[in-house]
């Protein structure tokens, strides 16, 4: 699968770490709903981490879509409340 | 709905706003590349924008650290005058500026790394778009546009979906430049106003050891009198 990190990229990786990117992906659901920030930082850190570690970087002369998009690292837990809550990360 | 759902949602909403619904799909090629080009010197202006940010910061923290140095040495000559009061004041500024400089320091590593990321989505932006470009001519020369279809869609989705990344990632360098500005331009006046300057110890301090050096300068003069009367 072809994973893209905002601002950092694409990645290729093996189809199955996508069990673990899930399990991660809805503890950030749960600590983004709690209102946990510094569990949030962790886990966001850990997905970025695992994409970065377990996957190859895509070449930029390739263009295809992704099928899992991932935040920047440093984004702000508030910025990951507004992507439940708002309009999105940026605003237009 | 997931965390990374709700993100690819975000993005596709980006995307969407990006690419006009255009009936010949070799048109959307066209524009797509012109949009391509345009967003390509945005970054270059993002990457300048941070850089000149960036520095500003550091020739704030160069003359800081002029004024800290000063007060260092102020307070090594106070200390040598048998001065501790005036000793104790010019390193109590000193651990002000010093605070500052600290901040200052953060604010150049953070740039530096909004930097550095502006810098590799530019370069990948301009590979995709290079190898986009090449790609436009072959479909446009080898397939009808009903044939050329399925093949716009495919790239087209994958420069918009890197499009809209790189558009995100400018807009928040540049919402934090903006925010170190507004923090900059305050330190700036600070400078300028001479708050800091006082808090240099420039004026104060000096004044009070030049005192201290034309005190003793007196007291070894009228010394030398003294004993030259003597004789």
């Amino acid at each position: 699968m072809i994973i893209r990190i905002l601002g950092e990229g694409q990645f290729r990786l093996d189809d199955k770490l996508l069990d673990e990117l899930n399990r991660i992906d809805n503890r950030i659901v749960d600590h983004v709903q709690k209102g946990d920030e510094k569990a949030f930082r962790q886990d966001l850190d850990r997905l970025i981490s695992t994409i970065k570690e377990q996957g190859e970087p895509v070449d930029p002369v390739d263009i295809f879509p992704s099928g899992i998009i991932v935040p920047p690292e440093d984004m702000s837990f508030q910025e990951a409340r507004q992507v439940f809550c708002g309009p999105g990360l940026i605003k237009d | 709905m997931g965390f990374l759902d709700r993100m690819s949602t975000v993005v596709q909403a980006k995307m969407n706003k990006m690419m006009d619904k255009i009936e010949d799909p070799r048109e959307t090629l066209d524009l797509s590349y012109e949009k391509q080009l345009q967003l390509l010197q945005n970054v270059k202006r993002g990457v300048a924008e941070v850089t000149t940010s960036k520095k500003r910061i550091e020739l704030q923290k160069v003359k800081l650290q002029m004024s800290i140095d000063k007060l260092d040495s102020q307070a090594k000559e106070a200390l040598s005058a048998n001065r501790e009061d005036l000793a104790r004041k010019a390193l109590e500024n000193k651990a002000a500026l010093q605070a500052q400089a600290a901040s200052l320091d953060q604010q150049i590593a953070d740039l530096n790394d909004q930097q550095q990321k502006l810098m590799a989505a530019e370069s990948r932006l301009a590979t995709k778009v290079e190898s986009f470009r090449t790609k436009k001519e072959t479909i446009k020369a080898q397939y009808s546009a009903a044939e050329a279809q399925v093949k716009v869609t495919e790239s087209v989705t994958g420069i918009s979906e890197e499009m809209a990344d790189v558009g995100m990632a400018v807009q928040r360098a540049e919402e934090k430049t903006e925010n170190m500005k507004a923090r900059s331009a305050a330190l700036d006046e600070l400078l300028e106003s001479g708050t800091l300057t006082d808090l240099s110890g420039g004026d104060e301090i000096e004044k009070e050891l030049a005192k201290v050096k034309a005190q003793s300068t007196v007291d070894d003069e009228l010394a030398k009198m003294k004993a030259e009367m003597k004789k």
